[in-house]
């Protein structure tokens, strides 16, 4: 260096440092959006994430969360061993064990439980992708009670969609970003697409032809880039959309032809008041619904091309009885005052004039900007078809809809407001992403209605019931499973009720369990309902026996997480970096509209700790137990290469198994097709996912699109080329509405009749979600909703040193004039009380929010000993827990039962009905949250932080100095969206990114 | 020659951040500090990085911001920051050892950490937070615009772009040589009426800033309301004027 | 900005000894002062003393102590790189003028123009003390018009109350006369402060939040959220904050105990020669002393910093 104190250093920068000794892809799972990720590896330390460039899902990108997968990685909170308890549950007590002893004690549990009773296993798992096996395990093992997280996800938006279009939003639909001229997010503040959301807004806004509508009573993330924010009030978008609906109908604004041809809008319903086919489909012999032909004037099959089908008037069939066309119905229904902007302004908090005016700019963006591609296809009836035609206004809508009881509903009336704009798989439209669309409802139906001893179940536990007969009850009506999915409660729970399972399995109603397993699911706090309750269900005695209520609960976890010391048998998972995965077409794949896709993950890491990937260890317990198809016939283990042999040798069905990709000896074939040896290898060498891009011919209406139907079939997701009608007349609704009303083998208790009746409602309607109506608008008068931080997922991101220091805290946002009223100002301490109790948070105060609401973010306040964090960690002290105050139950009804805080159709837990008031707290009570649980027994953490400093990547630094022969190559310049920027910016190239090249297509290739 | 260059090249090498569609997800901040803490000026330390008050050293910070009207209606939006690689960065004449300096070659401004003592003042001359003190190395550290990523040819051509651009999401963030009217993104700064922050504090920054745009206007041209389709807009006049509407399959 | 111990400290103590040095190189120039050895070494090490303690004090906020001489480089561009150098050149003719004064006892003639030389580079370098801040333009509270004369002023006073002390203890002649010098430095100081305070009071158009964002157009900006939901460096250094009621107090007490207190101190030794006037100027030290640092904290802690404006402050 420099010798003379008057003389400059000068720095010799190394401008091409070695990064790497080797770059490996697997795929991401710091959340569920599943994105490609390139894995640079130094010294066997992990260097740097990177978006993989190729990847259909992120296309290159990384998210805060992915980007901080080292972190993650080298999480303090690993856990190293399984674990045996041995203080009582909470007390953290445990005894490292080995897996040997901990594979026999779980056979030994669970083998007991499958010999007499299977229904004594509760199986269910949180964040899990790997449900088509868990589901699958869980059918061999012969337990009706398994499910995943669903039930508390968003099965809401799931069951709508199915039941009425045949695919849904979620991640299993995808606006037309490159064509859409309107898009409305409803009660969005993230979502699993997360990439991809975000990729497709910043295309679409810097491609400047659409308007973007959020609907949200928050106004942050993808709401603060919208062009129009509508803050309504929550729980109210049920009315919002149905007065849209309402505009449309009264000015005919809508797509006559596609509701003839794609929809059931023209088909007879039965008019018979009383009678046991009142509002069902009139159907000819072979049960093809029937429409009435105007121009011959008698009913016909709805399959006949040739038909004009009337869409109001009352006909008497040739058996004499009267039927409408069910798009009479529906327009009585919402033409009606009570529909109109002026009567439902007042409960959503938006103005008619604001309501009539969306009504008006979503009929000019569907029908005077309608996109025309010169794509000629054929329709399922081989009517061929010069262009393709497009309505574009898009939607996309997530938990601001499904987290409320009236969620089923309101996201009907949202798939409504599409099908009469005629915007769905349309350009410009919602798309479904493969496997959809399917049959409506998919098939298959539940499983389980009576399991029997060391039997299988004749299908997977969840599926999607037609009618009252496929309910899971007993004789007596009773529910058969331990969240009472499909029973008369929630009849249509095809996701499970999680959040019941624990204090259901408490209360034993309907019955007791012996063994709760569970995966991945942080039930001791930020996934339970009522967390101080569910802690007690998990720690109760019986005063007889002295054993705990819930005998035994065998937990896989990968981290030391609030739910960790409530459990008896500890599976040890692995990090995402250090296992195989199969994100499979059976389960939540990574299809986009253009075309199926699945992926893997491959290890890139080898654990350093005595941890094995619950996957693995679920395979290695089927073989010991013995169960069908994990075991050959001399009880030999199918699969004793674990899950990877799994992933590539499981048939579900003849050529049918996790990965579509490279099947068959040769590879050569996808979707169906033999298993293949080096499936996986394959696999690898393209980045770990497989994907295929439909031709355009295929890109759009892939309901009645005969090339397309012909290739799901194929692929085996469709079970014949019949096009799929969508349901905006839900006949299934009706089944068991008449149940309700006394018809029928199959008829709910008494005591459900009502409920049943009311809710099951064949035409979306809007009812005031459950909590609200139940409790007193003056004690609770404001609504308390929680968003996703964009970098955080759920819990697991606390435990990250890079995350953490981004949000450590959550305050409560109050909007000012509400503050002003409480008399609040920043930083004061709040109480939030609930009917159910109160929890207390700082207050940050925000004009963006609609004025009766207040929220805070999700899932950062943490219990203290949990994460590898210091007990005085902000987390634990000042971040606050919101849903200490969610009740699992609603207040009592008359007769003193107390429903699950759910939807009464889907079981859809309803976390964002929370009603509240707010308390300023005393001085005495500032400065520390509340309730402030007693701190867990922690682990001796692992990580890297030394002397309370971490300083990663200070040794994986290249310490080479600049070498001559590598001067480093010119910078290119990068635009971002460089597709849409070009054809905005004369003189930027069009390309992606750094690379300057024509666009394959509207996705800026 | 910690004054600045005498001669500065005409490579202006900088970022230009779209705040019209950064949705504040913080994946440049996080990315960037992913690939810095093993880079030029590794580690990003962190302390008390499990404790009660973690703290780190970041190149990159979204801000969020909430811009009330008078008529009490507001904008939110997100700000990230990093070094904006003045052209008269005080940074750099304020430092008495020359380890703080602006690169001839490109105007990239970075740390000599060899040569800093760590007494602060550079972090005191920067008007934009930009400076990152690392207590526990005792030097200053900064937004290195990805120095040893940028040229690297170890790398993939595709990858040789700050890790705050490629990682984007929502595709908010331009890399490029705003010294070139011509460049693509001087010509995007142009079309977009892209601003610098603070001018008035005179350190002429590199970096732009893309204002959010005006709002897609409300209805954009189309109708205030819809108008009935018929005199008698309630269900019978309706029905009675859709009888005859027949629809084919 | 945060007020850290050594820079107040170092600010203050070698401000002082740089104001002693000064001095007496001026006064032996003018033939005012006996080269008396005692009073000589006495002088010289009270001035270095604290020059030296300052200098070192300075050194220990740096994260790299050892490498300090490295800021002598940098004198072309930084001022705190030509403080540092003025800083070195200083101490050849004080060393000069004390070893002629202390051993050869001879301080005037050539002698004396060393001590001139002396006094110059001391204020030189006291002049690039000032400059470090009064060059910030981050910082409106620094850039001020009055911060250099602040510093200047302050200087001169507290080597001033030195000197008068020793001036007091040799029972100098000289001491009456020099006694009415450091009243009127007192009362400058006052008006000086005074001035300052009233200069970075007033609402001169600095940046602000709007300014920092570019956002103003659409209405008022005002912080969300934080980037980090705990503190960090930039926090740390430049986020501190005084409330206006507790920063007035502080002025009163830099007003009463600092400036006002010494003058009746010194005016009544003025009147009182002998023993009264010589615990006079004694007790005025510590005074003087006391409230140099509260002024130099305040100094610190009333300016705020630009980057405060995107965490939260409106302007800055
Ligand atoms: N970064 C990150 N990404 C995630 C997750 C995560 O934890 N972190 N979690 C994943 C999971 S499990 C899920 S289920 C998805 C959920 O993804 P999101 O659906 O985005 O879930 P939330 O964050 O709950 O967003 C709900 C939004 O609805 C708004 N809202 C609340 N009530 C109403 C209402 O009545 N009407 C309307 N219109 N809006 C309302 C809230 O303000 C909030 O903005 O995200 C997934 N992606
Ligand atoms: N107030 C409020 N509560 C909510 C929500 C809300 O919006 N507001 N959202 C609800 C919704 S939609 C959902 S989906 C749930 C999500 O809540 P959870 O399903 O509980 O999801 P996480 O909090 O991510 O916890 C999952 C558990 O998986 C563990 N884990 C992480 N990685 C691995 C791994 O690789 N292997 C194994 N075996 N375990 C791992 C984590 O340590 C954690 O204990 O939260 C629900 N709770
Ligand atoms: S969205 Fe982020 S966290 Fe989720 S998979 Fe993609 S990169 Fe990983
Ligand atoms: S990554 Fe892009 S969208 Fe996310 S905060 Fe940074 S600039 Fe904004
Ligand atoms: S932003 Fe700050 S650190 Fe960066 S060049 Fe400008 S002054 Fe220096
Ligand atoms: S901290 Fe380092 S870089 Fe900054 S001014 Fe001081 S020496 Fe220069
Ligand atoms: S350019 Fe590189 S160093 Fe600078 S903010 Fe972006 S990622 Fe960080
Ligand atoms: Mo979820």
């Amino acid at each position: 260096m420099v010798s003379s104190p008057f003389e400059t250093p000068k720095e010799r920068v190394n401008t091409c440092p070695e990064v790497a000794d080797e770059i490996k892809q697997t795929t991401c799972y710091m959340c569920a959006c599943r994105c490609g990720i390139n894995v640079y590896l130094k010294d066997g330390k992990v260097r740097y994430l990177e978006g993989n460039p190729d990847h259909p899902v992120n296309k290159g990108v990384l998210c805060a969360k992915g980007s901080a997968g080292i972190m993650q990685h080298y999480s303090p909170a690993r856990l190293s061993k399984p674990l045996l308890r041995v203080g009582e549950r909470g007390s953290g007590e445990f005894r490292e064990i080995e897996w040997e002893e901990a594979l026999e004690l779980a056979v030994e549990w669970l083998g007991e439980v499958r010999r007499s009773d299977p229904r004594k296993l509760a199986f269910f798992t949180g964040r899990d992708q790997s449900q088509s096996l868990t589901g699958w395990w869980a059918m061999q093992f012969g337990t009706p009670n398994f499910a995943a997280h669903g039930g508390f996800c968003s099965v809401n938006m799931a069951a709508a969609g199915l039941y009425t279009i045949g695919g849904s939003f979620w991640e299993f639909g995808e606006p037309d970003w490159d064509h859409t001229r309107y898009f409305m997010l409803f009660g969005v503040a993230e979502d699993h697409d997360s990439n991809p959301i975000k990729a497709g807004l910043g295309r679409m806004k810097t491609r400047g032809q659409a308007k973007f509508v959020s609907v949200n009573p928050v106004k942050t993330g993808y709401s603060a880039i919208a062009d129009e924010w509508i803050g309504l009030r929550p729980g109210t978008d049920g009315l919002f959309v149905l007065a849209l609906v309402h505009e449309l109908l009264k000015a005919e604004k809508i797509d006559w032809d596609f509701l003839g041809r794609y929809t059931n809008a023209t088909w007879l319903v039965i008019d018979n008041p009383g009678g046991a086919d009142d509002g069902l489909f009139a159907r000819n012999a072979e049960g093809a619904a029937l429409l009435w032909d105007g121009a011959r004037q008698r009913p016909v099959p709805s399959g006949d091309i040739t038909a004009k089908a009337a869409v109001v008037g009352r006909y008497n069939l040739p058996d004499g009885r009267v039927a409408v066309p069910a798009f009479e119905l529906l327009a009585r229904r919402y033409l009606d005052a009570s529909y109109a902007p002026e009567a439902v302004a007042g409960r959503v908090g938006i103005s008619a004039a604001t309501i009539k005016r969306i009504a008006a700019e979503l009929a000019e963006a569907a029908f005077e900007k309608e996109v025309v591609l010169d794509i000629p296809w054929t329709d399922w009836s081989g009517r061929r078809h010069e262009k393709m035609i497009g309505r574009p206004v898009s939607m996309h809508a997530m938990r601001g809809i499904s987290a409320h009881s009236n969620g089923f509903h309101t996201c009907r009336a949202i798939h409504l407001l599409q099908v009469l704009l005629g915007s769905i798989d349309c350009p410009g439209g919602f798309g479904y992403k493969a496997p959809f669309p399917k049959l409506i409802p998919p098939s298959p139906l539940p499983a389980g209605k009576n399991p029997a001893p060391e039997r299988p179940l004749p299908g997977m536990p969840l599926g999607f019931p037609l009618g009252p007969e496929d309910l899971l009850v007993d004789g007596a009506g009773r529910p058969t499973r331990i969240d009472k999915a499909y029973s008369w409660e929630f009849p249509l729970a095809a996701h499970g009720l999680m959040h019941m399972v624990i204090h259901n399995a408490w209360a034993g109603d309907p019955y007791p369990v012996d063994v709760l397993m569970m995966y991945m699911a942080n039930m001791g706090w930020n996934s339970a309902m009522n967390v101080q309750g569910t802690l007690k269900y998990l720690t109760d005695k019986d005063p007889e026996t002295g054993d705990y209520k819930i005998p035994k609960i065998i937990y896989s976890d990968a981290y030391y997480s609030e739910m960790v010391p409530y459990a008896d048998l500890i599976l040890p998972d692995t990090t995402y970096l250090e296992r195989w995965d199969c994100i499979s077409l059976l389960d939540r794949p990574i299809s986009s509209a253009h075309g199926p896709g699945d992926a893997i993950r491959q290890p890139v890491v080898q654990p350093d700790r005595d941890v094995r990937p619950f996957q693995d260890v679920l395979i290695d317990l089927a073989g010991r137990l013995k169960l069908p198809t994990f075991v050959y016939l001399d009880g030999e283990p199918k699969y004793p290469g674990g899950y990877p042999d799994y992933i590539a040798n499981h048939e579900r069905m003849p050529g049918i198994g996790p990965l579509a990709g490279w099947r068959g000896p040769e590879g050569r074939q996808q979707g169906t097709g033999s298993p293949n040896p080096d499936q996986l290898q394959r696999y690898i060498e393209n980045g770990c996912f497989w994907t295929h891009r439909l031709s355009p011919d295929q890109f759009y209406f892939k309901h009645a699109n005969k090339s397309y139907l012909a290739y799901a079939k194929s692929m085996g997701w469709v079970p014949s080329e019949e096009p799929i009608t969508l349901q905006l007349y839900s006949e299934i609704l009706q089944k068991f509405r008449l149940a309700a009303r006394g018809h029928g083998p199959v008829q709910p208790p008494d005591s459900e009749r009502r409920r049943v009746e009311t809710y099951f409602d064949p035409l979306p309607f809007w009812y005031a979600p459950f909590e609200e109506a139940a409790v007193d608008d003056g004690d609770f008068a404001l609504h308390a909703v929680t968003q996703r931080p964009m970098q955080m997922y759920h819990s697991w991101g606390s435990q990250n040193a890079w995350l953490r220091q981004i949000t450590a805290r959550n305050r409560l946002y109050v909007h000012p004039e509400t503050a002003a009223r409480h008399g609040l100002k920043d930083d004061d301490w709040v109480w939030v009380i609930s009917h159910h109790g109160r929890v207390k948070g700082q207050v940050r105060l925000m004009q963006g929010v609609n004025p009766s609401t207040v929220w805070t973010w999700n899932a950062i306040g943490k219990r203290r000993g949990a994460w590898g964090l210091d007990a005085d960690a902000p987390e634990s002290n000042k971040g606050f827990l919101l849903n200490h105050i969610i009740s699992e139950l609603l207040p009592q009804r008359e007769g003193g039962h107390r429903y699950a805080n759910s939807d009464p159709v889907t079981g859809q837990a309803a976390w964002y009905d929370l009603r509240v008031r707010l308390e300023r707290c005393t001085p005495e009570e500032a400065g520390t949250t509340e309730p402030l649980l007693a701190p867990l027994k922690a682990p001796a953490p692992r990580g890297l932080n030394l002397d309370g400093k971490l300083r990663y990547g200070a040794d994986l630094k290249d310490p080479a100095p600049p070498s001559e022969d590598r001067a480093g190559s010119t910078f290119a310049e990068w635009i971002g969206n460089r597709h849409e920027v070009a054809a905005t910016v004369p003189g930027v190239a069009d390309g992606k990114g750094n690379v300057k090249r024509p666009a394959g297509d509207g996705e800026g290739a | 020659m910690t004054s600045l260059p005498r001669d500065p090249g005409p490579v202006k090498l900088g970022l230009v951040i779209d705040l019209d569609i950064c949705v504040g997800c913080h994946a440049c901040a996080v990315n960037c500090k992913e690939w810095n803490t093993s880079g030029h000026s590794a580690p990003l330390t962190d302390s008390d990085p499990y404790g009660a008050e973690p703290s780190g050293v970041w190149f990159n910070r979204v801000h969020t911001f909430e811009v009330v009207s008078e008529d009490g209606d507001s904008r939110t939006v997100h700000f990230p920051k990093s070094c904006l690689h003045c052209e008269a960065a005080p940074c750099v004449t304020v430092c008495p050892t020359g380890a703080s300096y602006k690169r001839e070659e490109d105007g990239i401004v970075l740390v000599n950490a060899e040569a800093c003592i760590g007494c602060k003042l550079c972090s005191w001359a920067c008007p934009y937070g930009a400076r990152e003190y690392d207590a526990d190395a005792g030097v200053m550290k900064k937004c290195t615009l990805c120095v040893d990523k940028i040229y690297n040819e170890n790398l993939d051509p595709r990858s040789r772009v700050p890790a705050c651009v490629s990682t984007c999401p929502a595709g908010a963030r331009h890399f490029g040589d705003l010294g070139d009217s011509d460049s693509e993104v001087s010509l995007l700064v142009a079309a977009r009426g892209g601003y610098e922050l603070m001018p008035e504090q005179g350190c002429q920054p590199v970096n732009r800033y893309l204002p959010p745009r005006p709002k897609q206007p409300a209805g954009d041209g189309g109708a205030a309301a819809l108008q009935p389709a018929a005199a008698d807009a309630a269900p019978p006049g309706l029905l009675a004027r859709w009888v005859d509407r027949m629809l084919s399959r | 900005m945060h007020p850290a111990r050594s820079v107040i400290l170092f600010t203050t103590a070698s401000g002082a000894g740089y104001g002693l040095l000064a001095w007496l190189g001026l006064l032996a120039a003018l033939d005012l002062l006996p080269a008396w050895r005692w009073l000589g070494v006495a002088a010289f090490v009270l001035g270095l003393g604290l020059v030296v303690a300052g200098l070192l004090a300075s050194t220990f906020h740096l994260g790299h102590p050892e490498r300090a001489w490295r800021a002598l480089s940098q004198w072309r561009s930084s001022w705190l790189s030509r403080e540092g150098v003025a800083a070195v050149v200083t101490f050849l003719p004080v060393g000069v003028f004390a070893f002629s004064w202390v051993v050869v006892g001879q301080n005037s003639g050539a002698a004396a123009l060393v001590g001139l030389l002396a006094s110059l580079c001391s204020l030189a370098t006291v002049i690039c003390t000032a400059m470090i801040y009064a060059s910030l333009r981050t910082i409106r509270a620094w850039a001020s018009r009055w911060t250099l004369p602040g510093y200047i002023v302050l200087t001169a006073l507290s080597g001033g109350v030195l000197l008068l002390a020793l001036l007091r203890l040799w029972d100098l002649p000289l001491a009456s006369g020099f006694g009415w010098a450091v009243l009127a430095l007192l009362a400058l100081a006052a008006a000086v402060k005074l001035l300052y305070w009233r200069d970075i009071a007033a609402e001169r158009s600095g940046s602000t939040a709007e300014s920092a964002t570019g956002l103003g157009e659409h209405g008022r900006v005002r912080l969300l959220e934080a980037p980090h939901s705990e503190s960090n460096y930039l926090m740390q250094e430049m986020g501190f904050r005084i409330a206006r009621k507790h920063a007035a107090r502080l002025r009163r007490l830099v007003l009463l105990l600092g400036f006002l207190a010494p003058f009746l101190l010194i005016a009544l030794g003025q009147a009182l020669p002998g023993i009264p006037a010589l615990l006079a100027a004694l007790a005025s030290l510590p005074l003087v002393g006391f409230g140099l640092v509260v002024e130099r904290w305040l100094f610190f802690a009333e300016a705020k910093h630009v980057v405060t404006l995107y965490y939260g402050e409106s302007r800055a």
